[in-house]
């Protein structure tokens, strides 16, 4: 039994749902981040949201996926609770991470999210190795790793995708295909049309689908992860997709113009989606905007939540180094305070 | 704890090589969630043969033939440690680290702080190091400092067959990421080490292998042996205590200051290059905690930041041996 289910009414409105609520999560993300309520950098999945949620859908509940700097999106599809997203992105002791990863390491492994990540192309190895437990263990799982069309050039993207095909592992690799790698065009990076057609050099099946369409997206997925639980080794699924805003934060995008961003625009993954719904007579306009306004408001509490809640005590920068603990943690720490302590020795 | 303390329970002879198979052996048949991969760890029996028979006895799935991919595997083991299972990755020459270093950094030695700790790293890397067989600069490095350096990874490296052993199976039960410097050299050398499948050396203590009065040795991997050598040709003239760090990191500061302020000399012999390394850590440590027992200024024996060079004189005149322990112990008796 999938997340959600693309084929009934209740699955739907929940994948609405989730892209709605990725939005609402980043545009307000965006706008504390401007205000210098964020710290840090942020990487908004605005314009993606059919990628990560279609993705998801289609996966199990214990299923893994590794994620990319551009992580909120895989996080809130996967089922994560923006509360305390927010709260990490905010740097406080809620958070997912207790404040240590910020918006570009929020995990929860027992969720099975293992980690936005500052490295591009480093999750897909991570992938890899989650379906190697799987296989090992033999559990009836899938892990997935997404990776933008940049990580498509990176070396261990290639030794991750060789290593689950030769070894036959449940691995899905999702490229999210948003035509830039931070500044520079998809075409500035690679010879090929298709980045799927990579996917020839691993035998392994490779396609490409409209990433603006959840169901293309889902669809997709659903075929490579049954492939994965048979034993027949991994997939690659190129999303076509577009961010809109910059690759952070601040970015002046000198590299596009306002023309193609409203092309991609008019085929916006919610819009369509949530027309289509219109459609088939299972929703309203006028139900919509309540959807949305409800999730507006859960967002607006998930920051005041992550505005109030507790900073993490600065003595828990000397936590979680390790499970167990070496002593030139406590060594080094009272080196640092201004109380001197086991460095200071009898002799100072 | 001393070496001989350990060593009182049965022991068997047998060499370093042969006791860390027998290690990796008794962890394979302890927990069915370990497993080794890397490159010719199974057919092939491991390049430097330490892996030799355990594919034949475990088989394909838990001695695992990887792809020439150092990047690739040591990221999967990284992953596969986050999600439930217990990876010991051979990587064939420390001089690959380099290949697979952004997945050491970035992920295997971060990822547990940077998720709150709610991420476990059961992961082990064995790797070899060090000169000494002509295998010139690429396949002969020692590189212990940098992972002893960098936060989140634990280091350790033993000298003798007894550590040997007990440091691998510690090192697979941990639930921390730790790297295994084996020294290439001394796979053949021979030691006691003890019989008991739950013997372990624990990460983060010192064994003194030979007790003393006048100087201090703070000696690794090749070194420790060739230390006692000289501690032995030097009895009636200078008393020297000989101690092997094991752990790197975390480091066994106290037995190593315990021990100076009873010699007040120190010689810190280790084969990495001398700039900024492992000698300049064990210094600082006894200077900040035993800076008035000391008698001569800490003496350092390393590779004189040359990489290993081919010809068998250039690689002897670089490579830290017996001699410059002798000269070090001399400077300062």
């Amino acid at each position: 039994m999938a997340e959600l289910d693309l084929d009934s009414a209740d699955g739907r409105r929940e994948a609405l749902r989730r892209m709605v609520t990725i939005r609402a999560f980043d545009q307000e993300a965006g706008n504390r981040f401007a205000d210098g309520e964020i710290p840090g950098f942020v990487h908004l999945y605005i314009g993606e949201e059919a990628v990560g949620v279609g993705t998801c859908a289609s996966l199990e509940s214990d299923d893994y996926i590794a994620s990319t700097h551009r992580g909120h999106g895989h996080c809130i599809a996967k089922g994560l609770d923006p509360k305390y997203m927010m709260a990490e992105l905010y740097g406080k002791a809620e958070g997912y991470c207790n404040g240590k990863g910020g918006s570009m390491h929020i995990a929860d492994v027992d969720a099975g999210m293992l980690g936005a990540n500052g490295i591009v192309g480093a999750g897909p190895p991570l992938a890899t190795g989650a379906a190697l437990s799987i296989d090992y263990q033999d559990r009836d799982q899938v892990a997935v790793g997404f990776l933008g069309d940049g990580a498509v050039a990176q070396g261990q993207v290639h030794e991750a995708i060789n290593l689950a095909s030769t070894w036959d592992l449940p691995a899905i690799f999702v490229v999210e295909n948003n035509h830039y790698g931070e500044g520079t065009p998809v075409e500035k990076q690679h010879n090929l049309d298709n980045l799927s057609d990579t996917a020839q050099a691993y035998d392994i099946p490779g396609v490409t689908v409209d990433g603006m369409d959840i169901t293309a997206v889902a669809e997709a997925v659903a075929e490579a992860r049954e492939r994965a639980r048979a034993g027949d080794g991994p997939t690659m699924v190129e999303a076509q997709t577009y961010r809109y805003r910059g690759h952070y934060e601040g970015d002046e995008e000198p590299y596009r113009d306002d023309e193609e961003v409203e092309r991609w625009r008019d085929q916006d993954p919610i819009e369509s989606f949530k027309d289509r719904l219109i459609e088939r007579g299972e929703l309203t306009q006028e139900e919509f905007d309540d959807l949305r306004a409800e999730i507006e408001a859960s967002i607006d509490d998930a920051v005041e939540y992550a505005q109030e809640t507790d900073a993490p005590e600065p003595s828990a920068a000397y936590e979680d180094m390790f499970v167990e603990q070496p002593p030139e943690l406590e060594r080094f720490a009272n080196v640092a305070r201004t109380d001197g302590g086991a460095n200071g020795g009898d002799h100072r | 704890m001393t070496a001989q303390a350990e060593l009182e329970q049965e022991t068997e002879t047998m060499t370093v090589r042969e006791a860390i198979r027998q290690g990796l052996r008794e962890e394979l048949e302890r927990d069915e969630d370990v497993y080794l991969i890397g490159e010719d760890v199974g057919v092939f029996g491991g390049v430097l043969e330490v892996t030799g028979g355990l594919y034949e006895e475990f088989g394909e799935e838990r001695v695992r033939d990887t792809p020439i991919s150092e990047a690739g595997f040591m990221g999967a083991a990284t992953g596969a440690a986050a999600t439930g299972t217990r990876p010991v990755v051979e990587l064939m020459f420390s001089d690959f680290m380099g290949v697979s270093m952004e997945q050491i950094m970035n992920q295997m030695a971060k990822m547990h702080y940077m998720f709150g700790g709610k991420a476990e790293l059961p992961v082990t890397v064995r790797t070899t190091e060090g000169g000494g067989m002509g295998a010139a600069s690429q396949h002969s490095g020692t590189v212990h400092t940098w992972i002893a350096h960098f936060p989140g990874l634990k280091a350790v490296a033993p000298g003798t067959a007894a550590s040997a052993k007990g440091l691998t199976k510690a090192a697979i039960r941990s639930n921390d990421p730790v790297f295994v410097f084996e020294n290439k050299m001394i796979y053949e050398q021979s030691g006691e080490v003890p019989t008991d499948e739950d013997y372990t050396v624990p990460i983060g203590e010192a064994a003194v292998e030979r007790e003393g009065e006048d100087v201090t040795v703070v000696a690794t991997q090749r070194l420790v042996g060739e230390s006692l050598g000289v501690a032995d040709s030097l009895e009636g003239d200078v008393s020297v205590e000989v101690i092997d760090p094991r752990s790197l990191y975390p480091l066994d500061t106290d037995t190593i200051v315990e021990s100076v302020e009873k010699t007040g000399r120190l010689v810190v012999a280790d084969e990495s290059p001398l700039s900024y390394g492992t000698h300049a850590e064990i210094a600082t440590r006894v200077q900040e905690e035993a800076f008035f027992s000391l008698d001569a200024p800490i003496q350092r024996v390393g590779t004189p930041d040359t990489h290993m060079p081919f010809s068998p004189p250039l690689e002897q005149e670089v490579l830290p041996g017996d001699d410059d322990v002798r000269a070090a112990i001399e400077r300062i008796a």
